[in-house]
């Protein structure tokens, strides 16, 4: 992916220039190793701050939410697939996004690189398949495959499923994973270990709701935690509540979870809540063989009635 | 201001000898991350740590604290009339807070224990708990404490310092307070090594890298500031999650629910974030920050300029750095408050619009 970012500027400088959009979302480098921040640019002046690299794992889809612009945005697999449910929702029109496919070969896990070395991160760079990481006395060398976010080690669609144009030509897609190893793990426990090890997951969680906040199907105008007539759970830090907000959550993604990772990335204090959003996902794949974002056509599997539906409660 | 030595084989001795009229409290280590907790019996504060993931304000300022406690069982006399929920405001001692997190405390002090307004549940157990800080001298590269009227070495809030010497610890007594916990600790050896002090807090204010501007941010103009081109721009990868405000040790806003389970109810009092959509939503529906911009730029204002100009006391902000590694999509207060600081509304006149 290296090459990308002189690429994206010179796309998002003709799309600028020739008025074909109003804003090219993208990121921009970050103040801190790891970190870019997803920014907007609306002038050609402007088009330098523009980057790519493997630090840009936090998902655009949901920059585009409501917007009224005609946008351009790079799109990750990922990404593309939650535009693919924004257009599906209504969240934005088809018409209105150029969309600039970016095939990628994943994003690096901050909190799983800090845990492979001693002392603060400095600087970390990359090369096509290394990540370099170096501290105040010590540089170490990983093959990038080995810090990669678990989302992007078990990802089948790197390639965009719908782009206007492509940042460069596809990449190959990963085949013969075992998706959910961990999730059958999980479905194998006793209901009392079940139970330990969900109330050990959520237990740090500070309610900051940073998880829901980058999800791009999180766009309610008041999310069931927040709503107060009526009040459908409490505000404050009974464990109870906390898995209310958390287990919910993860039913109103059901088969509209792309598995883009983005909410264990936001996650402050490192909770893995994507095994609540991969069971769904799961699911939806062997109940339904659906999976999501993959088509403008069809609606999401818990969207929509077929009268070929298997389960014998809805006849 | 006395100065004691403790050989850090006594070290334990001595805290265990304050537990019997303390309850302690200190940074224990959780998974891969640092946390201040109520120390077990004989378990002693992990102080080989950098700083805690969230701060200590949680030990004066809890999450989510019951304040009263009501009963809507109609057959019993005192139903429907709230009663202030018994806490245990016995003697505590917060050991191993960093200075910047001291510091936090008086900030977070100028709204609980205003001359006009006190909140009781803050202002007992701040009143209630001795603060002995350890010095910095590891502080990361996002640290800018010395840039916000803070340091390393920073005394202000704090009862005791304590600063690792090799085989010992050195610490400065600087109030009563800490005069009566180092008497229940034991800690009577004194030292006339002022020079070790000052020279340890030298070395550590000279390991501090990143620093900020903020000599300009009284005399701009507060509704120019307002107005300013840049907030969009600063906003606009903003999540709206509490990240920020939940980590920060100086963000005091909390919100006031009831809570009802069967005839018990509680009044809590729970933290809130001016970052999240329905933060001081109005009971009429009105909104007076319905946009992201607009509650980006509160947070950013009242750290930088409201409080400023209210207190004069310098910034909101202790740069203990917490919100600059912690928030999902990078956005820093220190290029935030660069921005602030260099504004110049003249320049910028032609941009409002």
């Amino acid at each position: 992916m290296l090459g990308y970012t002189e690429k994206m500027r010179g796309i998002a400088s003709r799309l600028l220039k020739d008025c074909s959009v109003e804003m090219v979302i993208g990121f921009r480098k970050g103040s801190m190793p790891m970190m870019n921040e997803p920014c907007f640019v609306t002038t050609i002046e402007d088009v330098p701050s523009l980057i790519w690299d493997s630090n840009c794992g936090i998902n655009l889809a949901n920059y585009l939410t409501n917007r009224k612009e005609k946008i351009a945005v790079f799109a990750k697999g990922c990404d593309s697939r939650n535009i693919v449910n924004h257009i599906i929702e209504n969240k934005i029109k088809r018409d209105q996004v150029h969309i600039v496919g970016v095939p990628c070969t994943g994003m690096i896990d901050k909190r799983k690189i800090a845990g492979m070395v001693k002392g603060e991160i400095l600087e970390v760079s990359e090369t096509d398949d290394t990540i370099k990481v170096k501290t105040a006395d010590s540089e170490t060398l990983f093959e990038k495959t080995e810090v990669l976010q678990q989302n992007c080690t078990l990802c089948i669609h790197r390639n965009p499923v719908i782009h206007d144009e492509m940042v460069a030509d596809p990449v190959e897609e990963q085949t013969s994973l075992d998706r959910y190893a961990d999730i059958q793990k999980i479905e194998e426990m006793e209901s009392e270990d079940k139970w330990q090890f969900f109330e050990d997951l959520l237990s740090p969680c500070i309610r900051c709701y940073a998880c829901r906040n980058a999800c791009p199907l999180c766009y309610c105008p008041t999310c069931f935690v927040d709503e107060s007539k009526p009040q459908w759970m409490g505000k404050g830090q009974d464990p109870i509540d906390v898995r209310t907000f958390h287990f919910l959550r993860a039913y109103h993604c059901a088969g509209r979870c792309t598995d883009c990772g983005a909410c264990e990335r936001a996650c402050p204090v490192g909770i893995n809540m994507r095994l609540l959003t991969r069971k769904l996902e799961k699911d939806c794949q062997e109940q339904f063989g659906w999976e999501a974002g993959l088509s403008l056509d069809q609606r999401p599997a818990l969207d929509v009635y077929q009268t070929n539906d298997p389960g014998t409660f809805i006849k | 201001m006395t100065l004691v030595t403790i050989d850090k084989k006594d070290w334990l001795k001595g805290l265990t000898a304050a537990a019997e009229s303390y309850r302690l409290f200190g940074p224990v280590k959780e998974k891969d991350w640092h946390q201040f907790e109520e120390l077990d019996k004989g378990e002693m504060p992990d102080l080989n740590m950098v700083n805690t993931r969230l701060s200590p304000k949680a030990l004066l300022f809890p999450q989510s604290e019951d304040m009263l406690e009501y009963s809507l069982d109609e057959t019993r006399d005192d139903h429907h009339i709230m009663k202030e929920v018994r806490k245990d405001y016995s003697p505590r001692a917060v050991v191993g807070i960093r200075p910047c997190d001291a510091k936090a405390t008086q900030l977070i002090k100028l709204n609980f224990d205003a001359p006009d307004i006190k909140d009781p549940y803050w202002l007992k157990a701040y009143e209630a708990t001795t603060f002995i800080g350890m010095a910095c001298d590891t502080p990361l590269s996002t640290c800018f404490c010395t840039s916000t009227g803070c340091g390393p070495y920073h005394e202000e809030g704090l009862d005791v310092l304590v600063m690792e010497q090799n085989d010992a610890y050195l610490a400065k007594i600087l109030t009563d307070k800490g005069q009566v916990f180092a008497d229940a600790s034991g800690w009577a050896t004194t030292s006339d090594d002022a020079a070790t002090f000052e020279a340890g807090k030298k070395a550590a204010e000279d390991r501090i890298v990143s620093k900020i501007e903020t000599d300009n941010l009284a005399d701009t103009d507060l509704l120019e500031l307002h107005g300013a081109p840049f907030w969009d721009d600063v906003a606009f990868a903003c999540i709206n999650c509490g990240t920020c405000t939940f980590s920060c040790p100086t963000c005091w806003c909390f919100d006031i629910q009831d809570e009802v389970n069967g005839k018990s109810g509680v009044r809590m009092k729970n933290w809130d974030s001016c970052m999240f959509p329905i933060f001081t939503v109005h009971t009429t529906g009105h909104n007076p920050r319905d946009t992201k911009t607009q509650r980006v730029r509160q947070r950013f204002m009242h750290k930088l300029k409201y409080f400023v100009d209210k207190y004069h006391t310098g910034i909101m902000c202790v740069g203990c750095g917490r919100c600059v590694r912690q928030c999902p999509v990078n956005i820093d207060i220190r290029r935030v408050c660069e921005l602030m600081n260099s504004f110049n509304p003249t320049d910028a006149c032609a941009s409002q619009g």
